[in-house]
């Protein structure tokens, strides 16, 4: 599962593009790639299965302060690949006479290398749906198998290079007893651990058996609720989309416009941070920054932005992110240690699913509840209930109507898999909540 | 931009080390991107966006698998062949289905999107003259505080070759036009957008047809009229849609709901399932009467157009939804087969390292007779919706809440005031049935959605929406706090 081939394939184009740049001309390039297998379920059958092979290269040609970029996929063959970039390269020269100088053109001008390559234990696919056919012959059983090498790699012709590979696996699975009563399940790491996928598909039938007890429909209303970590992740991962960034706040379109225009707080208990190096994310950025940890939400009041090296430049502040979308955020634990003992009444909402705004200016989100949740009384679970939607301000949520954190935390690692198999990751609590609303 | 010398090199490359097993396709695709921006006028920079790989298909004794590689070298093709079969192996005795249900094309074709005036035509300096007039016109109060003009034209080259024999080429080429105005004051944000769903298949000539500089003015002046607008009042009342907001209302409660593969349960762990069940079509009452609902690839401005899908079957016009009654899914060939159902030819990719799923393509609501003149002057009491900003909705794809960028109240026939956030909420399963009047051929615009996500893995890909403006009555409309 090594990438030394596909490291050393990157090390040697750069080096290539290097005796064809011309005096004045600084180029950068970004390599990402995977050999991923992909295996989906459905009714515990294999629905589709493959294995996907790619390396994509964005370059981007710089002349003073004009730029043009280019991204396009490689081959790992040196000779085509060579002649691609080669091509590639006229394409960008002829281009940069036609644009004009960029204010905000930034990258890193002092060399900084840095190799992160981490050790893994994959399994093969067959021993993987092996184990999951044994588990579970009677369920009804959906999900995708993701595995391989993940590589990232970037080089500029200033002599930076960094290099940032792990082979790693996500199980992404649910079970389902009827078209609208489902329990939710997931295992991904870099080192597979047969006995981990038994003890999360017991946990599993456990919730099963809850789930079996007949389904109460709740009235619209105001409810006490926990959050489980991946629940909140959700919100957060909304909150994600423009909360966060420098350009978003300065251009006044953060969804936390109150925090920075009005002084509103989250409750104290509220510590937010980027902590890159707690995740799975590489340590650079696309133009060869190195990521410091920052903090989001500190006590509950507002304190660092994520800064992209376009904004860095702009607001003239040092960079610390990629996008401005955070990747690997952590938020403190509390001291809730019984869940269903501390919610006593109330619903344990174990999954949100599709979460955006209904007032952007007030950060108040909509969403509806997903898979295993449940309605608790005297601090024992009691029923499943019929997926309900929320309409509630984040700054109740986690500000006027927070109870508690819970201590322990969860690393929920993304399954996302859009163009490719996502670094992002959370370490999360989960959220006891009162007076939180369901509208429909 | 993009011809076939590449990808037909490596057609050329596949068939000679084509596998000997029961089936096999091959699906090469080279997708080019150039997208250009003026941000509070700064041109951003510069992307150029080139993919291009292989999908090899292969059925080889029960099991069935993929491997889809950018290496289109013989030997990057023949590895590509050696995991679908690898994978094939690890599938056989677990498939989810027989193998021979998969689609199998039988005839062979090509596809090409009617362009008058091709994106390359226009030169760089020419497109970044024209994005910088509209960001220049966006700017043009103090209270807004950014700005955006975007275009970008994509060519997308698709070749699929199989072992019966079957040869189809298509050659896609589309436009994307944007305009954003953000407006502030104090703690009060509000955005403005125009043509960001008005990607339309074609070449520049679409451009001149939107006339996005007579719309940056519109755009301002109604950001700014949002700063001081009201918030939309709560109440149950009569709602019109424009066709910027219709096509959100299709594509989340028409579009998912009626997708094959959802209702077969694949799309269960991620995007979901649907309330609708098999045994709904030919009988379900979707809507009422005035509503009926096409597939319609022929509509060739339209952004998803299409001469065939992504497993080869030739694409053709069918109505999913007639007068209000539910008829056919949104199904490929394979999802058809394997439920016994008729349905379209939907089985799309979004590129060339992921395997066809069920998806939308173009999806229209059909033009009916009402003028927007008469709907408005039918409201008592009632909102307005213009241009989608927020949507959610659950995982059957029945309890929804929309939000827009812009309405406006209609008070005893007539427009009234703006209010801002505006919001809708309701169930798939009955909003339809309040539909009371559709609007006529003039007010029926083909517009899309850029980013409809789906599949696992995932795929992101554009559909078309054609709509005109319609009416629901007595829906529950709210707005921010």
């Amino acid at each position: 599962m090594g990438t030394e081939f596909e490291r050393d394939h990157f090390y040697a184009l750069a080096a290539h593009l290097q005796t064809v740049l011309r005096p004045a001309e600084v180029l950068t390039l970004l390599l990402q790639g995977e050999s991923s297998e992909f295996i989906r379920l459905n009714q515990n059958r294999v629905r589709q299965a493959g294995r996907v092979r790619q390396m994509d290269l964005s370059v981007d040609l710089i002349q003073g302060q004009r730029h043009a970029r280019a991204t396009l996929d490689l081959s790992g063959n040196p000779e085509g690949d060579r002649a691609e970039l080669d091509h590639t390269l006229d394409m960008l020269r002829a281009q940069l006479p036609h644009l004009p100088e960029d204010p905000f053109l930034h990258y890193a001008a002092q060399p900084h290398d840095t190799q992160q390559i981490r050790a893994g234990a994959l399994p093969p696919a067959r021993e993987v749906l092996e184990l999951l056919g044994a588990a579970g012959p009677d369920l009804d059983l959906v999900g995708l198998w993701a595995s391989g090498a993940q590589y990232v790699g970037f080089a500029n012709s200033l002599g930076q290079r960094n290099w940032h590979a792990q082979p790693s696996f996500n199980l992404d699975w649910s079970v389902h007893l009827s078209p609208a009563l489902a329990a939710k399940a997931h295992y991904a790491g870099s080192r597979w651990d047969a006995a981990m996928l038994e003890a999360r598909m017991a946990d599993l039938r456990h919730r099963l058996d809850a789930l079996r007890r007949p389904v109460r429909r709740l009235e619209r209303g105001h409810y006490r609720v926990y959050l489980a970590p991946a629940a909140l992740n959700e919100i957060l991962s909304l909150l994600g989309w423009g909360g966060f960034g420098l350009k978003s706040h300065r251009t006044r379109q953060t969804p936390l416009i109150k925090m920075i225009e009005s002084g509103q707080t989250l409750d104290p208990r509220v510590t937010l941070v980027e902590n890159h190096a707690g995740g799975l994310t590489p340590a650079f950025t696309a133009e060869g920054f190195i990521k410091p940890q920052r903090i989001v939400f500190e006590s509950g009041r507002y304190r660092d932005c994520l800064v992209s090296a376009r904004s860095a430049r702009e607001y003239h502040v040092p960079v610390n992110a990629d996008a401005e979308a955070p990747e690997s955020l952590e938020l403190s634990g509390g001291d809730i240690t019984d869940i269903p003992g501390t919610l006593d009444e109330g619903l344990y909402i174990s999954n949100l699913w599709y979460c955006n705004y209904s007032d952007r200016n007030d950060c108040r989100l909509t969403g509806m509840t997903r898979y295993a949740c449940f309605e608790v009384r005297r601090g024992q679970i009691q029923a499943p209930f019929e997926s309900m939607r929320f309409d509630e301000s984040l700054y109740r949520m986690l500000g006027a109507r927070l109870v508690g954190l819970s201590t322990e935390r969860e690393l929920l690692i993304d399954a996302d898999t859009y163009r490719r198999r996502s670094y992002a990751s959370a370490r999360l609590p989960g959220a006891l909540v009162e007076d939180f609303a369901l509208t429909l | 931009m993009a011809d076939l010398t590449g990808i037909d090199q490596a057609a050329r490359a596949f068939q000679a080390i084509a596998p000997g097993v029961a089936f096999w396709s091959v699906r090469l695709m080279e997708r080019r991107v150039q997208s250009l921006s003026v941000r509070q006028g700064v041109v951003q920079p510069i992307s150029n966006g080139r993919s291009r790989g292989a999908l090899v298909f292969v059925i080889e004794g029960e099991g069935y698998g993929y491997g889809a590689t950018g290496d289109l070298s013989r030997a990057g093709l023949r590895r590509a062949v050696e995991d679908a079969r690898e994978l094939a192996a690890t599938t056989a005795g677990r498939a989810l289905f027989p193998a021979d249900r998969h689609a199998r094309p039988e005839r062979s074709g090509s596809y090409r999107t009617p362009v008058q005036r091709p994106w390359a035509e226009g030169g760089l300096e020419e497109r970044l003259a024209l994005l910088h007039d509209l960001d220049q016109a966006l700017q043009a109060n103090e209270s807004i505080v950014d700005t955006l003009a975007l275009l970008a034209g994509e060519t997308l080259e698709t070749l699929y070759l199989d072992g019966d024999g079957i040869r189809i080429h298509q050659h896609l080429e589309r436009v994307s036009p944007g305009l954003v105005a953000v407006a502030n004051r104090g703690p009060r944000t509000q955005r403005r957008s125009f043509g960001l769903e008005r990607a339309r298949q074609g070449g520049l000539e679409h451009l001149a047809s939107l006339d996005l500089p007579a719309y940056a003015p519109r755009v301002v002046e109604q950001a700014l009229q949002l700063l001081d607008a009201p918030n939309c009042p709560q109440q149950r009342t009569d709602l019109i849609l424009m066709p910027d907001q219709m096509i959100l209302q299709i594509h989340e409660s028409i579009g998912h709901p009626l997708e094959l593969d959802r209702i077969l349960g694949d799309e269960r762990n991620y995007a979901g399932s649907s309330f609708v069940t098999p045994e709904m079509f030919g009988r379900y009452r979707y809507g009422s009467d005035l509503l009926n609902v096409s597939f319609d690839p022929a509509q060739t401005a339209e952004p998803a157009a299409y001469g065939f899908d992504d497993e080869g079957t030739p694409a053709g016009r069918e109505y999913l939804i007639r007068e209000g009654l539910l008829l056919r899914p949104l199904g490929g060939q394979t999802s058809q087969r394997r439920a016994g159902l008729p349905g379209v030819a939907a089985a799309r990719a979004c590129d060339w390292n992921r395997p066809a799923i069920d998806r939308m393509a173009n999806l229209n609501v059909e033009p009916g007779d009402s003028s927007l003149a008469e709907m408005i002057s039918s409201v008592e009491h009632g909102v307005l919706m213009e241009t989608n900003r927020s949507w959610s909705i659950d995982d059957r794809r029945n309890k929804f809440q929309f939000g827009c960028e812009f309405g406006r109240l209609i008070q005893d026939g007539e427009l009234g005031p703006v209010v801002r956030d505006p919001n809708y909420r309701g169930l798939s399963a009955e909003f339809w049935r309040r539909l009371d009047a559709v609007g006529d051929r003039p007010g029926f615009e083909l517009m899309g959605v850029a980013n409809c996500g789906k599949g696992e893995p995932n795929q992101m890909i554009r559909v078309g929406h054609a709509s005109p403006p319609c009416l629901f009555r007595d829906v529950e409309v709210f707005g921010g706090d």
